[in-house]
């Protein structure tokens, strides 16, 4: 065990120094949600009636945007993997003692770290704008994105280690995510959708994280719909890292 | 008795495929291989591409698992103990796994510490690694800077970081230009002399022969031949005597008399030199098992007998003719890219 928690930490440094050598795909990633809040949000005002203040259409899209960030940001890590595969870098690694499972464990927190970053940048600038958010909600937030990242970050490696391949993987990737992010409310809210497409969005686990991100948010930190986000994360994850824990074990021999 | 640092016993591997019409295939890659190393050789695996070398060498550094046989290696089991066996063995593979994003001495670092060492013994074997590689210079630039023959000695640095006792090279010089291929060749044997016992996986015949204390030649997932470079060419042909006589034919008949004699003398030919544009110049091919020792009398029996000797030569035969002789194919033949 110690020597995994090592072995962990020696590959979450040489993974984080790649992505401080690179801040450039850092910023990239962040860019995406703070256009649309910049150039998007305010639109938002127009679509509730009776006319509400700016905070609480901040309040509704802020949340749906760390949703989608979470999804987004984290989803193409997997393409780290790629390159360490076929530059003969997993093999180099396998052959020495080297824990297993160090390597996914090094860049999951790798991802986990920039994803925190980038979310707290996200909610300053949400905060500037005249967002309010309480802290309770904060910490239990930041929980459940550290789930959802997980469960994304660990999936796309483990999907990425699979197919061995960049563009089979970015095709397989682009597929799952779009209908995930357009089923799920970020853009606009799903009171809007009817029949099929609202049964679509309700098995859509990340229309229930929306829904969890904005009711904490708000303030509302005992809403069922919290703990249930929570639990159905929780069981995702496990899935998601259990399998890619194989699926490393079986490729590093 | 030397210790025996890899001993295999009827290694086998089969892989389960699946062809195009989606029916279980079973692709037998190699098959029957028992072989042994001692400690302190340079151990060389002789083969063309897809003989098999790669897969027998990727079942010996735990990265394949075989589905036949034993091997201790190191003085651990291989199926049994493979942590055991990583912990005592370097391998560089054919791509390297160099870091490209890191610096070298990063990648140096990085790999000493995955070996147990802790930060200041990794600094310090990493520095001694970077003297001994002669890569001082470039130690500080990202790997991706690095030329083909950087590249390669940082792969070998990253083999022989921890010390082992036994270092895999999968076709060590493939790609190379001839000064960065004779550069890697003295640091094995430079390594050989620090201790180390070297496994290496080539196509190439000369390297081969350079490096190889003892041999295997393996050919369709098996192995054909086992020996010294010097002992598998010996049991082929030995060694030809070349003798440039400038006389006429009868003169010949005369050589071959006085020759035939001779107890070490296997066969006898007259050849006729294309190159040779002037007057009657024929070459004598004297068949003996060793040229250099019966050179000598060869001489001084022409000599006796009033002939002529232009010029007088050894030809020793080559691994291409142990390959020759044990697949009926040449190395080179085969090998279309050597």
């Amino acid at each position: 065990m110690r020597k995994l928690v090592r072995d962990t930490r020696l590959l979450f440094q040489r993974s984080l120094m790649y992505t401080l050598r690179n801040l450039v795909w850092v910023l990239l990633g962040l860019f995406q949600p703070v256009l649309y809040l910049l150039l998007f949000a305010p639109l938002l005002n127009g679509l509730h009636a009776p006319a509400v203040t700016q905070s609480d259409a901040l309040e509704s899209f802020v949340p749906g945007l760390l949703v989608m960030m979470a999804l987004f940001s984290t989803a193409f890590a997997g393409f780290n993997i790629i390159e360490d595969l076929q530059g003969g870098v997993v093999e180099r690694l396998s052959v020495t003692p080297v824990s297993r499972l160090a390597l996914l464990f090094g860049m999951i927190l790798r991802d986990l770290l920039i994803f925190l970053i980038q979310g707290a940048l996200l909610l300053l600038v949400g905060t500037l704008m005249g967002m309010y958010i309480s802290l309770p909600g904060i910490f239990l937030l930041s929980g459940l994105m550290i789930l959802i990242g997980t469960l994304v970050t660990s999936f796309s490696y483990g999907i990425a280690l699979y197919l061995k391949d960049g563009t089979i993987l970015s095709i397989a990737l682009t597929t799952i995510t779009q209908p995930l992010l357009l089923l799920s409310g970020v853009l606009l809210p799903l009171t809007l959708a009817h029949g099929t497409l609202r049964t679509l969005a309700l098995l859509n686990p990340f229309a229930h994280a929306v829904d969890a991100a904005r009711t904490l948010t708000s303030g509302q930190i005992s809403d069922p719909s919290i703990w249930q986000s929570f639990v159905i994360f929780a069981l995702l994850t496990l899935c998601s890292t259990t399998w890619t824990m194989h699926i490393f074990r079986r490729a590093m021999a | 008795m030397q210790e025996q640092i890899i001993e295999t016993q009827q290694l086998q591997k089969t892989f389960k495929v699946r062809n195009r019409r989606g029916q279980v295939q079973y692709l037998e890659a190699v098959n029957d291989i028992s072989l042994h190393v001692e400690a302190g050789e340079i151990f060389g695996f002789l083969g063309p591409n897809g003989a098999g070398k790669s897969t027998t060498l990727r079942m010996l550094t735990t990265l394949l698992p075989p589905t036949g046989g034993q091997a201790r290696i190191a003085g651990y089991d291989l199926l049994r103990e493979p942590d055991r066996v990583r912990e005592h063995i370097g391998y560089v593979s054919q791509a390297g796994g160099v870091d490209k994003h890191a610096t070298g001495r990063e990648n140096l670092l990085l790999q000493a510490q995955l070996y147990g060492m802790s930060y200041r013994e990794a600094l310090k074997r990493t520095n001694e690694v970077l003297s001994l590689l002669e890569m001082e210079k470039i130690a500080d630039l990202f790997a991706r800077m690095y030329s083909g023959g950087q590249r390669r000695r940082l792969d070998l640095g990253l083999g022989i970081v921890h010390r082992p006792l036994l270092l895999f090279l999968d076709e060590p010089t493939t790609g190379l230009d001839p000064q960065s291929r004779s550069q890697l060749w003295e640091e094995v044997r430079r390594l050989r002399a620090l201790g180390t016992t070297i496994f290496l996986t080539t196509h190439y015949l000369e390297e081969a022969d350079f490096l190889a204390d003892r041999l295997a030649i393996i050919d369709g997932g098996r192995i054909v031949a086992e020996g010294t470079p010097d002992g598998l060419k010996q049991q082929i042909s030995g060694d030809i005597i070349t003798v440039n006589l400038n006389i006429s034919a009868g003169d010949f008949q005369r050589a071959q008399e006085v020759l035939h004699g001779l107890a070490f003398v296997r066969a006898l030919h007259l050849v006729q030199r294309p190159e040779m544009s002037q007057g009657d110049e024929k070459q004598l091919h004297i068949h003996v098992d060793h040229g250099e020792k019966r050179l000598p009398a060869v001489l001084r029996l022409l000599d006796q007998a009033d002939l002529g000797v232009l010029t007088i030569g050894v030809v020793h035969p080559t691994l291409d003719d142990v390959f020759l002789r044990q697949i009926g194919r040449s190395l080179r033949e085969a090998s279309p890219l050597c």
